[in-house]
């Protein structure tokens, strides 16, 4: 068999053993029900940071508004589901292509220009589309939220309920991982990432930057509106001030904590600023001043992160403990 | 000479920055497989003629044609700078612009993606026909490492590289891209007298090999003499003498904006 095949099959093995031994636990009483709810936010949350890393660390533009992107998915997830009656799977697909079409808008004319501007339109965009969900009042119920939306499932055993939201959540990161990961190491994804290293030298290599960038955004968009709509179908509530400017900061803190340009990178720093925000709880009032302080000391000692841009090879571990051998770099 | 069809046409071009012209109604015509020699004092504007000629910067008049792949002359100014690239012309920079912390072989990947025919689609799905093309595209960047001696380093970082490697690296970078014309802008700036010596038999060795014509920014005359069958004189962004490099030796102008008048 090829290798190609053989490591296909390593990180579907692996993926499913993560998710039985989780889900596993949680069965049997180890994991509760609000632990693995928290793991199933912070899977939104990495869906989330990975299609920011794709368009900040990989292409090298700042993005400040991909709460804009996640609120557009969840609330046309939540429409068409509530309103609509279309099933959650649809709902939430639908709700990522809205906001890769929003992407893809924004994006046009904002790309071609070099420097900041990116930046500063997402900061803009993310806002606009908060005001505009707030005033929508007969679509998505305005500042009073979208209530009831319905869930994953329905079975009135609470923990299976949450197993089940786990699955879901699970899936959707697994294919964010894979599609994301398999386009930067193509032959598109390493023009994405000549693009932050020098757009000039990239230019005159025959490749048209804008396209690339524009790709990556959309690209990006799609999978920032993905996990609004698991977002919605996890929480069954929404309101936009919680897609606000400082919910937008969480994906780039956590994309910077993982490291920028590095796909596992972010996992383990969605999984990190979940966790730490709920385990700071304890020191009430001061929760946030101490999350600020880590986050300084963070970038004053390990300013590329966790990872940097490197990444952790799943099939190359399982490869040498299995004894499979294998080509080394 | 002028037997050899032409594969460049600049004529009159000009760009003005603000209140400076950078570059004043510059001339020049390259033939097929021409070596041509682009030389000057520090801001003469050497460089500038190379982001006119490439679309980096926009003219601000004048008319450039370039041979398409069809074999016709096709008006250039005013293309946008990857589909310049695209019409065959592969370019270095004065100061190394590598994508740094891609690999070496990675580097010339990506100049080689114009030319992908599959999907991104192909790329997210990892079909058999992505990983053929992959497969293909990095067996003929090796090749090309190869002829640099750089075969050996193709997992390094770009900016791990020495120096000198790295002025190759841009060679070989630009090579990839499939170019029949080659601008290098002071491939040998910041080499040593031997390391120099090593590189114009190299570039000697890649014009024949890929049947490239070259146009090529140098800074130290007694180089380019040695290799250049002709060669352009840029001062204040104006051309001041072309010829011959014997030519070029006696030409009073290129002495006097070289050594300055005094010592005439």
């Amino acid at each position: 068999m090829k290798k190609k095949g053989v490591d296909f099959l390593l990180l579907l093995a692996a993926g499913a053993a993560v998710f039985l031994l989780i889900a596993g636990l949680a069965w049997i009483g180890v994991i509760g029900e609000f632990y693995l709810q928290l793991i199933s936010t912070a899977g939104i949350y990495i869906i989330v940071s990975l299609s920011l890393n794709l368009i900040t660390g990989f292409t090298g533009q700042l993005a400040l508004g991909h709460a804009g992107f996640m609120s557009i998915g969840a609330y046309t997830a939540a429409i068409f589901v509530m309103r609509l009656g279309v099933p959650l799977l649809p709902s939430v697909l639908l709700g990522g292509a809205m906001s890769a079409l929003f992407g893809y808008l924004i994006g046009f004319p904002t790309l071609r220009l070099r420097g900041d501007y990116l930046a500063i339109t997402t900061l803009g965009f993310g806002e606009i589309i908060r005001v505009v969900l707030n005033n929508l009042e007969g679509i998505t119920g305005g500042s009073a939220g979208l209530k009831s939306i319905p869930g994953f499932s329905d079975t009135g055993d609470v923990m299976l309920d949450a197993i089940i939201k786990f699955a879901w959540i699970f899936v959707f990161f697994a294919v964010t991982v894979a599609v994301i990961s398999n386009l930067v190491r193509s032959s598109p994804g390493r023009t994405i990432v000549s693009v932050r290293e020098d757009e000039i030298a990239s230019t005159s290599m025959g490749n048209d930057v804008a396209r690339y960038k524009m790709l990556s955004f959309t690209v990006s968009a799609l999978f920032a509106g993905i996990g609004g709509g698991l977002y919605s179908a996890l929480f069954n509530y929404l309101n936009p001030s919680n897609f606000n400017f400082l919910y937008s900061v969480n994906f780039v803190v956590i994309a910077v904590l993982g490291g920028l340009g590095s796909i596992t990178g972010t996992v383990l720093g969605g999984l990190i600023f979940t966790f730490a925000q709920e385990w700071l709880r304890v020191l009430k009032d001061f929760r946030l001043v101490v999350f600020g302080l880590l986050l300084i000391l963070l970038m004053l000692f390990w300013q590329k992160g966790i990872m940097g841009s490197k990444e952790l090879s799943i099939t190359r571990i399982l490869r040498r403990i299995l004894g499979l051998g294998g080509k080394k770099e | 000479m002028s037997e050899r069809p032409p594969v460049l046409e600049a004529r009159r071009i000009s760009v003005v920055f603000g209140g400076l012209r950078a570059v004043s109604d510059f001339d020049l015509t390259l033939s097929e497989g021409e070596l041509v020699g682009l030389i000057g004092p520090n801001g003469a504007g050497k460089t500038t003629v190379f982001n006119l000629l490439t679309g980096v910067t926009p003219l601000t008049s004048g008319e450039i044609r370039m041979r398409s792949k069809h074999g016709d002359l096709v008006r250039t100014d005013g293309k946008k700078a990857h589909a310049i690239a695209r019409l065959g012309v592969g370019r270095t920079f004065q100061n190394i612009r590598l994508f740094r912390n891609l690999t070496v072989l990675e580097n010339l990947l990506v100049a080689m993606d114009h030319l992908r025919k599959t999907s991104v689609l192909d790329a997210v799905l990892r079909t058999r026909r992505f990983s053929l093309e992959e497969e293909a595209f990095a067996a003929r960047a090796v090749e090309l490492l190869a002829v640099f001696g750089l075969d050996g380093k193709k997992s390094f970082l770009a900016r791990n590289l020495p120096y000198g490697e790295q002025r190759k690296l841009e060679i070989a970078r630009a090579l990839a891209t499939g170019p029949s014309l080659l601008l290098l802008d002071e491939p040998a700036a910041g080499m040593n007298p031997q390391e120099t010596q090593e590189l114009m038999r190299l570039i000697s060795f890649v014009r024949e090999r890929f049947s490239l014509t070259i146009l090529l920014i140098e800074h130290d005359m007694s180089l380019v003499m040695g290799i250049c069958e002709r060669i352009a004189v840029l001062d204040y962004g104006q051309t001041i003498a072309s010829g011959t490099p014997e030519e070029i030796a006696r030409n009073p102008a290129v002495i006097k904006a070289y050594l300055g008048e005094e010592t005439l």
